[in-house]
């Protein structure tokens, strides 16, 4: 009998939340089981095996000088690395500390800010170490997970659209927002996958999954401007998420 | 003669939401100290806040929590509203409890099934139990699935919702969509109710915990979404009085801070809401949770998973009541206009209490932003009960007291993402 492949998720600064869409897989979860071996997901089993790992699964972004080395320490052991989420593959919403004063916050948030060990900087996993692919989102999408693994068990390519949230939303007929009602929508600069949720229920969209491919940021920014958006909140509603992908140059944050 | 010195050591705290460590120390067989030691990488929500319009808070605080998305939108939205004077309608607080019950019930389903169950049955996670106990894994799924149904039908996305803001929502849900919801909702009543039953064979340690418990107390129903602060101990204040009773204090050893009432450790989360609220279940749950033997009060923290179980058919009961009683707000959000002022908002989180609180300047900018998520005000409480439980189980070889203490910790559902996150267990014998 062929042993099943290995598969592990590692967690580093995040929510949580991507990690959980694993669990959230709800009916394939347990097919899921049968086609590989979960050697190491701490959030789910408290019987973690050594590496290496066929697959490994990385959620959250590096802030602390402990996790720079564990994130090597992961990489060593995995055949296969794949970042989950907009934390892992951009620096998430933490990120906004790249651009702020990280003392100055530490000292807005706790009373003895020296108990307190952190980087200045909170940074995708691809600044550390080689990433063989890059799942956007916050959070990422279930069946998109489902493909990535799919994918790289079978040794594959996987088939994540690079389009734009725009193509997502056309597909499902959905009346543009932005051209409608005037409705600020970052849809047409940011990356496919989620399905066009916001649009869905009549709200722009706000960015979570990240830049597509050669966004157009300049022309967006004039069609925000003509929506009525200020600079102000055109900066901020690029500095969110994915604040370090998004980011406009001279921006204030 | 020499001190007598041991020294256990686990590296990492597993079937917990986040980072942290334990740190035990036994001197001649008494404990010297149990601190739960949290060094999840802090995130600087409060700092990043400020300078954010008012409308932000909610869709960025849900990323504070992957578990409990929906606890921090709805509170942020209720602490905004209130500092801008604007009261929503009756459709929309409906909407917004039927949302929270999705995520009460998807939340309960992996703490008890994922987390907690394998505890009980001796295995290291659920994908092992489903080995042998297939049908009860798979009734979990069930539940989860109903839960995050709900998320995904009024929430927009079972993770993150996309749909509420602040005011209401993007937009109604439909009735029709409402109604293909309920269908599954009486299969998942089932299944919460089987759980019951499951969970209460379980071999459960004596314990009785003496800390004053803590609770959101709404008039007419059992509070999730909204309502008063009580307390065992008779503190009764509203969300914006929170801040002159609960204060934080910051511990070397956590980046989570730790809160007391009034200078006392207190406890919140499903012991504390069925020992004060447990009257106010429907009479369904209610006649589960004496079946599943408990009384009208709970202090064994090893029965906080029938609680939880029993809290799951209420919030599944209170869905069916929700959607048939639905009128779609219309419109679906009341306009926010920004106004300088401060408002505080607390709602029952999955795990416990949860309180925002804002300040806002009259362009609606943030100037402050102040979050006391439930984990942090649990954790005097969980170190005060591991020192207990450790101190009545010195007898026990490394392997089992290390084992009684992750138990322990577990029994609170910690979710350390939120208080700031894994667990490294420390045990010094000395």
């Amino acid at each position: 009998m062929t042993e099943l492949p290995t598969l592990a998720v590692w967690k580093f600064a995040s929510c949580d939340g991507c990690q959980l869409t694993l669990l959230d897989c709800e009916d394939e979860l347990l097919t899921l089981a049968g086609q590989v071996k979960i050697a190491h997901f701490l959030e789910a089993s408290s019987s973690p095996e050594p590496g290496p790992y066929d697959l490994s699964l990385v959620e959250g972004s590096i802030t602390t000088r402990q996790d720079e080395q564990r994130i090597r320490q992961v990489r060593e052991w995995s055949k296969a690395l794949v970042t989950i989420g907009a934390c892992a593959t951009s620096g998430g919403i933490q990120a906004l500390r790249n651009f702020g004063d990280v003392d100055e916050f530490r000292r807005a948030v706790y009373a003895s800010p020296q108990y307190i060990d952190t980087l200045t900087t909170s940074t995708p996993i691809s600044s550390h170490v080689p990433v063989d692919f890059e799942l956007r989102g916050c959070p990422i999408d279930k069946r998109q997970l489902i493909e990535v693994i799919s994918a790289f068990l079978i040794g594959r390519r996987p088939d994540i659209p690079d389009t734009s949230v725009c193509s997502e939303c056309k597909r499902r007929g959905l009346t543009c927002v932005m051209v409608a009602d005037g409705t600020p929508c970052l849809g047409p600069v940011t990356h496919a996958g989620c399905g066009a949720l916001c649009p869905a229920v009549g709200r722009g969209c706000y960015g979570c999954f990240g830049p597509m491919t050669g966004a157009n940021l300049p022309a967006l920014s004039s069609q925000l401007r003509q929506c009525g958006m200020t600079e102000g909140a055109i900066d901020r509603v690029y500095a969110t998420f994915n604040v370090t992908a998004f980011r406009r140059p001279g921006a204030d944050r | 003669m020499t001190r007598q010195t041991r020294q256990l050591r686990v590296n990492s705290l597993a079937r917990v939401e986040g980072e942290g460590a334990l740190r035990v120390v036994i001197e001649d067989g008494a404990v010297q100290s149990a601190e739960l030691h949290i060094y999840e990488p802090p995130r600087f929500f409060e700092a990043f806040l400020r300078g954010r319009q008012h409308t932000e808070p909610p869709d960025i605080t849900s990323r504070i929590c992957g578990i409990c998305p929906v606890a921090y939108v709805t509170t942020a939205c209720q602490a905004i509203e209130a500092a801008c004077q604007v009261e929503i309608t009756e459709d929309i607080a409906e909407l917004r409890r039927l949302l929270y019950c999705g995520e009460w019930i998807s939340s309960h389903a992996l703490h008890m099934y994922f987390l907690h169950i394998p505890d009980f049955l001796g295995y290291p996670d659920v994908i092992e139990l489903a080995g042998d106990h297939r049908a009860a894994v798979e009734r979990g799924l069930r539940l989860k699935q109903a839960g995050n149904a709900i998320l995904e039908m009024v929430g927009g996305r079972a993770n993150h919702p996309v749909n509420p803001c602040l005011g209401g929502f993007h937009r109604a849900t439909t009735s029709a969509s409402l109604a293909e919801l309920s269908r599954q909702l009486q299969q998942a009543l089932d299944d919460a109710l089987a759980t019951v039953e499951f969970v209460a064979t379980f071999d459960f340690p004596d314990r009785e915990l003496d800390a004053i418990l803590l609770a959101v107390h709404h008039a007419d129903r059992y509070a999730i979404d909204s309502g008063e602060v009580r307390s065992s101990d008779g503190h009764n204040f509203s969300a914006s009085e929170f801040a002159n009773h609960s204060t934080e204090f910051q511990v070397p050893h956590s980046t989570a801070l730790h809160a007391a009432l009034d200078g006392r450790s207190y406890l919140t989360g499903p012991l504390a809401r069925y020992t004060l609220n447990s009257g106010q279940l429907s009479p369904l749950a209610r006649e589960a949770a004496t079946a599943g033997g408990l009384g009208p009060t709970c202090r064994n923290p090893f029965r906080s998973i029938v609680i939880r179980a029993v809290e799951t058919v209420y919030a599944i009961e209170e869905a069916l009541r929700l959607i048939a009683e639905y009128r779609p707000p219309d419109p679906p959000a009341i306009p926010v206009a920004p106004r300088s002022g401060s408002g505080c908002g607390v709602t029952e989180a999955p795990r416990g209490l949860l309180y925002h609180r804002y300040q806002l300047d009259s362009d609606g900018m943030i100037r402050t932003a102040a979050i006391v998520p439930p984990t942090s005000q649990n954790l005097a409480v969980i170190e005060r009960d591991l020192r207990d439980v450790v101190a009545a189980n010195t007898s026990m070889d490394d392997a089992a007291l290390i084992a009684l203490c992750e138990r322990t910790i577990r029994n609170y559902d910690p979710c350390i993402s939120c208080s700031a996150h894994f667990l490294d267990l420390t045990v010094v014998r000395r």
